[in-house]
């Protein structure tokens, strides 16, 4: 009974954060040089009751990217919700290249359909029509989708608008710690806890299907790879080994997970067959061995390695276990992360006694610096591998970063209350 | 325009297709609908957690140089007592070894381990038995002092016996 109550208690105070801490709010600090204009028509309604400013959601999506600017709404005069409504001229005179105009209504089971158009306003047509269905509570997700359709169009790349950022949060109040694993939107809204625990929590590291984390958490009084299903909260103890058990990372078809355990004496790189769970060795080495990463080919493993005197990236065979280095500029490059192209590697890089994000060319083997911040760390790059998340500092505060891999676009999302770290960016999940 | 994209050769190609697909196809007409993709919470069970007691004469806190684990000469005497004292009066201890948050975090997880396992070897080789010694790393989950410079950092590389 005491127990049920601690539970109750428990989930209450779930509860009570998830909607105090809620919100990481944007700010875009650098962006293209030439963006593209766009106006966002606010969405007609017919009469149908929305709490969310659609085409506002829109708008800060494409602005975010940083290759588009938003058309202010208080310089439209007029909006239009269906192509034949529109002049063109009007939204010339604006500067607009590209106008968005769409329109809400009721269908079956409490369902809405959004239907939208993009109108190329240069050429004075239309570049396509489409329409989105979901449930009042998913109007977000509808906004999200339109910005993806429209960012696809014009750019020729996928969105990741509808995309997640899984992180952990920190806080301290009177010397107790309260670790936390949210989920939110790519744009920081919809906050989600996913857990919560007075012990760490450490990297969050998305399977493919995008329904399910692992992640490491002390709350053992160790630490142990868990897994945790998004849709149902269900979890999963996946290891508990004496020494480390530490930097899950899924394998591209989700069979298996790549990690690390010290259970032979020092860090080594395991693989664990999701199905048999059965552990296999990937690395035999003295030196410290982690932060496995997956290459998109599955055969693959990128890791961290100080064989060499200093930390470096090494990329492992998984059937024959051969290893190569793959960097060598500077005494410290670390946690690569790859993106989706399979030879663009995000790292952690040292240069000067300071730690940036840089982006590592696998085939031309050239390093770039990305940030010019001091102590990044934890880069993740977006599905569509137009921008990369990292963790930095802010004063004492720990706060989630954007950059693009070009680093023309910038952005910083501070959250309101302790420190951020470790994002995790999402698969697509639709 | 342009100039942003030319960096992904084949983005700049996909754009094209879309252009051209656009001047000469009629108007794409395509829906999408929306699975249900709510997040839940999870549990921690706390009630598995529990603090051990600590019990000390001699200092309990050894540090360390910047992605070092060699032991410092000034932490050998408190290492020393706390040796005789295991080895005449055996319990059993953990050695939680921590990092400055300099650099990533499961590389400072690996610091960390090594850095206790200096001190487990010590105090093993001083005759403590190595089984009553558990060590475990936190990297810089948990760090003694807060600030981003040299001395708060100087704090926090370090073994803690508990």
């Amino acid at each position: 009974m005491l127990k049920l109550g601690k539970r109750l208690s428990l989930l209450l105070l779930l509860v009570v954060s998830s909607t105090a801490w809620s919100e990481l709010v944007i700010r875009v600090t650098q962006g293209n040089d030439k963006p593209t204009i766009v106006a966002v028509s606010p969405i007609a309604l017919n009469g149908i009751a929305v709490k969310q400013d659609i085409a506002a959601i829109v708008e800060a999506d494409l602005e975010r990217s940083g290759l588009f600017r938003a058309t202010p709404r208080r310089d439209m005069l007029a909006f239009p919700s269906r192509s034949s409504e529109v002049y063109y001229r009007d939204w010339r005179m604006l500067g607009t290249e590209y106008l968005v105009v769409g329109s809400m209504r009721a269908i079956d089971g409490g369902r809405y359909e959004l239907e939208f158009s993009l109108l190329n306003v240069t050429a004075q047509k239309r570049e396509f029509k489409h329409s989105v269905r979901g449930r009042a509570n998913e109007m977000r997700d509808l906004a999200h989708l339109v910005s993806d359709k429209v960012y696809q169009a014009i750019t020729g790349i996928k969105g990741a608008f509808s995309t997640r950022i899984a992180y952990v949060t920190a806080t301290r109040t009177n010397g107790k710690f309260t670790y936390r694993l949210n989920v939110a939107d790519a744009d920081g809204a919809r906050e989600k806890l996913m857990l919560e625990s007075p012990e760490p929590i450490m990297s969050p590291s998305w399977a493919p299907n995008g329904k399910d984390l692992a992640y490491v958490s002390f709350e053992t009084g160790r630490p142990a790879v868990f897994r945790q299903n998004l849709v149902t909260g269900a979890r999963q103890q996946l290891t508990n080994f004496k020494g480390l058990n530490g930097a899950p990372s899924w394998s591209p078809d989700g069979s298996k997970m790549a990690l690390v355990l010290s259970k032979d004496g020092n860090p080594e790189i395991y693989q664990l067959d999701l199905r048999s769970n059965q552990f296999s060795r990937l690395t035999r080495h003295f030196a410290i061995d982690t932060e496995p990463t997956w290459m998109p080919d599955g055969k693959h493993i990128l890791f961290t390695s100080d064989r060499g005197g200093t930390p470096q990236i090494y990329k492992l065979n998984v059937a024959s276990k051969a290893t190569e280095r793959l960097t060598f500029r500077g005494n410290y490059n670390a946690r690569a992360s790859l993106a989706p192209d399979g030879r663009t590697l995000a790292l952690v890089h040292r240069e000067s006694g300071v730690f940036h994000i840089a982006s590592f060319d696998l085939k031309t083997r050239r390093l770039i610096e990305l940030t010019e911040t001091r102590l990044d760390e934890s880069p993740t790059v977006a599905p569509n591998g137009a921008m990369l998340m990292y963790a930095t500092k802010q004063g004492d505060r720990g706060v989630l970063a954007a950059v693009s891999l070009d680093a023309g676009v910038r952005y910083v999302l501070p959250a309101r209350v302790g420190d951020v770290r470790e994002p995790a960016w999402s698969p697509f999940l639709r | 325009m342009k100039t942003s994209f030319s960096k992904t050769g084949l983005a700049t190609i996909l754009f094209s297709l879309v252009l051209a697909g656009c001047s000469s196809a009629p108007v794409e007409e395509t829906s999408t609908d929306i699975e249900d993709t709510s997040v839940q919470t999870g549990q921690v069970d706390t009630s598995a957690i529990d603090d051990s007691a600590m019990e000390s004469s001699a200092d309990t806190v050894f540090y360390f140089d910047f992605d070092k684990a060699l032991l410092k000469p000034e932490s050998r005497a408190a290492l020393l007592e706390h040796a005789a004292s295991l080895s005449s009066n055996p319990r059993s201890v953990r050695l939680e070894g921590h990092a400055d948050e300099r650099g990533t975090r499961e590389y400072n997880m690996a610091l960390g381990e090594r850095r206790a396992n200096a001190v487990k070897e010590f105090l093993v080789l001083q005759g403590v038995s190595a089984g009553m010694i558990e060590v475990i790393s936190y990297g810089e989950e948990r760090a003694a002092s807060y600030g981003s410079n040299d001395s708060a950092w100087a704090l926090n590389r370090r073994v803690e016996l508990k």
